[in-house]
């Protein structure tokens, strides 16, 4: 088996164009994390189960640890760093976060984050349910989740009101 | 004037943590990076037991990429000792069973490391690893406690003669005469299974020497870098100036990460004598084998009581899967044997507790640490009790609570420590009575009926718990403002997710100006603090906490002492606020920042009021009595009598943890605790063949709970302050998990009535629940 064969990827990730050579079997969360160190996006089992390295790739969620970097060329990837500004105040949906308590060590947090971009972007304003179900695929430890679907309930509220 | 700001202690202010971790900009271990870091895999066993021959790693170190391949042998000569020697004192051991470092001659579970590669990345190291040649010869492999503790069943360690690693008694009372005494006895063998932590980041090291100063630093997930600084300095023959261990951003503890692991010394020693930075992030699969794990534990028990339901005694014994190896000590158990009578008046107990090896990841504590077990068979217990004499199983319960006027209540039983129980406050029967009637206990049997009518089955359960919080001896924090008006508070407190560096935040501030933004918190760096322990056994909140007041307290006394020097009044005319003392009524002030300033001195000249230099103080609150948290449960849950599949459907909690530092976490740690619960209760089973290989070691096969599986929780906050401490406080980290088990299968029970199903266990599937269900109905045939 070879592992040497490299192959240059140019992909977009929060807005920048990246030129990368990249290792055929690097994983794109590995590319994320320690080529490009957006460590935000963390990695929880590497078998596509837990949901923390979920990133949006052309605007779905994806689980940047069972796609390839090689996977990733010419697309437009978002990540947890992309979902706020620098210097500027926490978006509705992390400030609801913080509000109500939705994570606590926050490991699991920037795949959640991601995965509920997703959902307000296909769904405006989804049922207690509908939040529960888009969660589904994401595993936290720490909270019991009740904190979250408060946290998500109020955005969407926060967002309708033009928040 | 501005406002003053509003007290911090008490209120839900939010996290001071929370801005990093929702931009991505926390730094967990695995986001080090270093230029010429190396990536390091570690070979794992595949065999339960098997002596080891040779090992060969030439192929290996052969690998492009690959920098050092090590076994043992190549780092006892970097080493004091081959083993890490961790465990609790105790009389009752008979024998020691210390981790090696790395296996050589014999490895005694699946997953326990014998080599590591050090490559350039891991994708390399871990090409490397099936390079690696090593020569087992298979040995008999025990499973299962029950059957190990047979003369004749295989041994864990071929040079140890026997599987019984330690025995005690824990007794107090004539159990005998209870029992011959007894109106009724019920009976019954239990049995809990062992699940992981699983934090939802996996362990990690990284290790790099600067040769420039000599000094190793160590960052790990670890939840008690203190402890891990202090074994590092003895194995690696330094002292501890020369090892700085730092516990960065921790994704999540649950018990095992306030153990030493290999791995963290291993990871070490490698850089030592590579010199080079070298980090090791431990896979989910890993996870599963390697990282330690609880709850395995077999009882056999049996409950005497009157005529009127009131408890006689209790007596029984207790089969504690130890795995293969004591990696804490004999505590989970300890605490399982003392918990189970803890919030009744039981006047008689005895409990024969046996710790046996087993060919499996060794047992230290997760969430709960032996309570959840114990609170399980004592509510079973009550249950059978209840159906027996035909009592409500409230009202079996509430005759034998603890009452309010007993406490402070001593139990003639002993902590780890040697000092004697002591229930220090609360009114458990109000709690139970507060659940019941906001759950609707009463009413329930109609809802019950009704849905029957309908052909769905719903059930109700109860359980009271008590958890034993803040394990001292202490845990030190100092507070200092610097010349800029900030305030530096250092522990060796250990944040894990908690939020301890808000708590430890808000107490501090409650006395310095009340500016949550003014108050920068260091907490899990040897560097800052070189004395302490960390973060377990629900005792942050309740130890550092109490250091965190009285050195706020202390720094709060020394300013406003200085400042009255300096603006020439009385100190009980000065308060803080914000950043500034001010004479109340006036509009005279000074800067927090100018009285350290003035306490730093100035050379040839006196300090004001001959005070001592500095505005800075430690203390490390000592207690030794542990703050009991309690509460009482209600679950209601529909099972599915086809598939067998369960529905939690409401869950309410009446809880007290004395005095609330923030509620909004007191809230979190709670309901995170009853889904870890709730996850136990219906879904965690780290599973293993006759032959001690893990059958579940990813998340498709090892089940956790999520967002869709979860009911509504409800609390209700009782705040009985504990007289132990300053603050009031007791601990809550644990709470949630320890009557959960407990009170789902209560509820299951309950809904399963007509089947007269008993449950017995924890983890019960959906298959256990139909072939129960099955059974009644056979049973139902058969008379």
């Amino acid at each position: 088996m070879d592992h040497s064969e490299r192959r240059l990827i140019e992909l977009t990730v929060n807005g920048v164009i990246h030129q990368v050579e990249a290792d055929v079997r690097l994983t794109l969360a590995d590319l994320l994390r320690h080529h490009l160190h957006l460590t935000g996006t963390h990695i929880g089992c590497e078998h596509g189960v837990c949901g923390a390295c979920t990133v949006l790739v052309d605007g779905r969620s994806a689980r940047s640890c069972l796609m390839l970097a090689v996977q990733a060329n010419t697309r437009a990837i978002v990540t947890i760093e992309g979902l706020s500004v620098e210097g500027e105040p926490l978006r509705p949906l992390q400030q609801a976060f913080k509000d109500h308590h939705g994570l606590q060590c926050g490991f699991c947090t920037p795949g959640i984050l991601t995965t509920l971009h997703e959902l307000l972007g296909d769904n405006e304003n989804p049922s207690e349910d509908e939040i529960r179900v888009a969660l589904s695929g994401n595993i936290c430890r720490c909270t019991g989740y009740q904190g979250i679907v408060a946290a998500v309930r109020s955005a969407v509220d926060a967002i309708r009101r033009g928040a | 004037m501005a406002d003053a700001p509003q007290p911090t202690f008490g209120r839900p202010v939010p996290r001071i943590e929370d801005d990093a971790l929702l931009r991505g900009r926390a730094r967990f271990v695995d986001d080090l990076h270093f230029a010429d870091m190396l990536e390091a895999a570690f070979l794992r066993s595949p065999h339960a037991h098997a002596a080891i021959g040779g090992i060969d790693t030439s192929a290996a170190a052969a690998l492009p990429g690959v920098v050092a391949v090590l076994t043992m042998d190549d780092l006892r000569p970097l080493l004091t000792h081959d083993r890490l020697v961790v465990a609790m004192p105790s009389p009752n051991y008979r024998f020691d069973v210390h981790r090696p470092v790395l296996a050589r001659d014999e490895v005694v579970h699946v997953g326990e490391p014998i080599a590591v590669v050090i490559a350039t990345s891991r994708y390399v190291a871990e090409d490397a690893l099936a390079l690696i040649e090593v020569d087992y010869d298979p040995l008999p492999v025990i499973a299962d406690c029950r059957q190990a503790l047979d003369p004749d069943a295989p041994r864990v360690h071929a040079a140890i003669p026997h599987n019984l690693v330690a025995a005690f008694d824990t007794s107090y009372g004539d159990t005998e005469r209870a029992f011959t005494e007894a109106a009724h006895v019920v009976d019954g063998q239990f049995w809990l299974h062992r699940g992981g932590s699983h934090s939802m980041e996996c362990r990690g090291v990284v290790a790099r020497h600067d040769a420039l100063e000599d000094r190793l630093t160590v960052w790990s997930s670890t939840q008690t870098p203190n402890v891990a600084q202090r074994l590092l300095c003895d194995l690696l023959a330094r002292d501890s100036n020369s090892i700085r261990v730092v516990a960065p951003d921790v994704g999540g503890g649950f018990g095992p990460k306030l153990v030493f692991y290999p791995e963290e010394v291993v990871v070490a020693a490698a850089a030592l004598r590579l010199g080079r930075p070298v980090k090791w992030i431990e896979d989910r699969r890993e996870h599963f084998v390697s990282t330690t794990q609880e709850r395995d534990q077999y009882w056999d028990m049996a409950m005497a009581l009157d005529a009127e339901g009131n408890i006689l005694g209790i007596r029984g014994s207790l089969l504690h899967d130890h795995g293969a190896y004591t990696a804490r000590g004999l505590n989970v158990a300890q605490a399982s044997a003392i918990t189970v009578p803890l919030p009744y008046n039981v006047p008689a107990y005895a409990l024969d507790t046996k710790l046996v090896l087993t060919n499996k990841v060794p047992v230290t504590p997760i969430r709960g640490a032996g309570q959840p077990q114990a609170t399980f068979v004592m509510e079973r217990l009550l249950d059978l009790a209840a159906r027996k004499i035909g009592l409500d199983r409230a009202e079996i319960r509430r005759r034998n609570l603890v009452r309010a006027d007993q406490m402070p209540c001593q139990k003639p039983m002993k902590l780890r420590g040697g000092t004697f129980v002591v229930l220090d406050s609360g009114n458990y029967p109000e709690a139970q009575r507060m659940v019941l009637e906001r759950a609707g206990w009463e009413g329930f049997r109609a809802r019950q009926l009704e849905a029957r009518a309908d052909g769905r089955r719903i059930g109700i359960g109860l359980a009271n718990y008590v958890e034993g919080t803040g394990r001292g001896p202490f845990e030190p924090v100092r507070v200092r403002i610097a010349g800029n008006g900030r305030i530096l508070v250092a522990s060796s407190a250990t944040a894990m997710g908690q939020g301890t560096k808000t708590m430890l935040a808000q107490v501090v501030a409650e006395q310095l100006g009340g500016s949550m933004d003014n108050v920068q918190v260091t907490a899990g760096d040897t560097a800052a603090m070189n004395l302490g322990f960390g973060g377990f056994n629900s005792r942050q909140a309740v130890m550092a906490g109490s250091s965190a007041h009285a050195a706020a307290v202390k720094v709060r006394e020394k300013a406003i002492k200085a400042a009255s020097y300096l603006l020439e009044c009385a100190p009980d005319d000065l308060d803080i606020v914000g950043t500034e003392i001010r004479v109340k009524g006036t509009d005279r002030k000074i800067g927090l920042g100018d009285v350290a300033r003035t306490l730093e001195g100035i050379a040839g000249f006196k300090l004001p009021g001959d005070l001592d230099p500095g505005l800075e103080a430690t203390e490390q609150v000592i207690v030794h009595d542990m703050a009991f948290s309690s509460g009482s449960a209600v679950a209601e849950v529909e099972v599915d009598i086809e598939t067998g599949q369960v529905h939690v459907t409401n869950f309410l909690l009446a809880h007290d943890c004395g005095t609330m530092i923030n509620p909004m976490l007191v809230d979190g740690q709670v309901i995170g605790g009853i889904a870890h619960g709730i996850s136990n209760a219906l879904f965690e089973w780290m599973g293993f063949d006759e032959n001690a290989q893990p059958l579940t070691n990813n998340y498709g096969e090892y089940l956790l709970v999520t967002a869709t599986e979860m009911p509504p929780i409800e609390l209700m906050h009782r705040q009985s302050p504990s007289p132990l401490n300053q603050l009031g406080v007791k601990g809550v980290g644990e709470s949630g998990v320890i009557p959960t088990p407990a009170v789902i299968i209560s509820a299951i029970e309950n809904a399963l009535e007509e089947f007269d199903v008993r449950v017995a266990q924890a983890p019960v599937s959906p298959m256990d629940l139909l072939a129960l269900i099955d059974a009644g109905r056979q049973r139902d045939r058969g008379q």
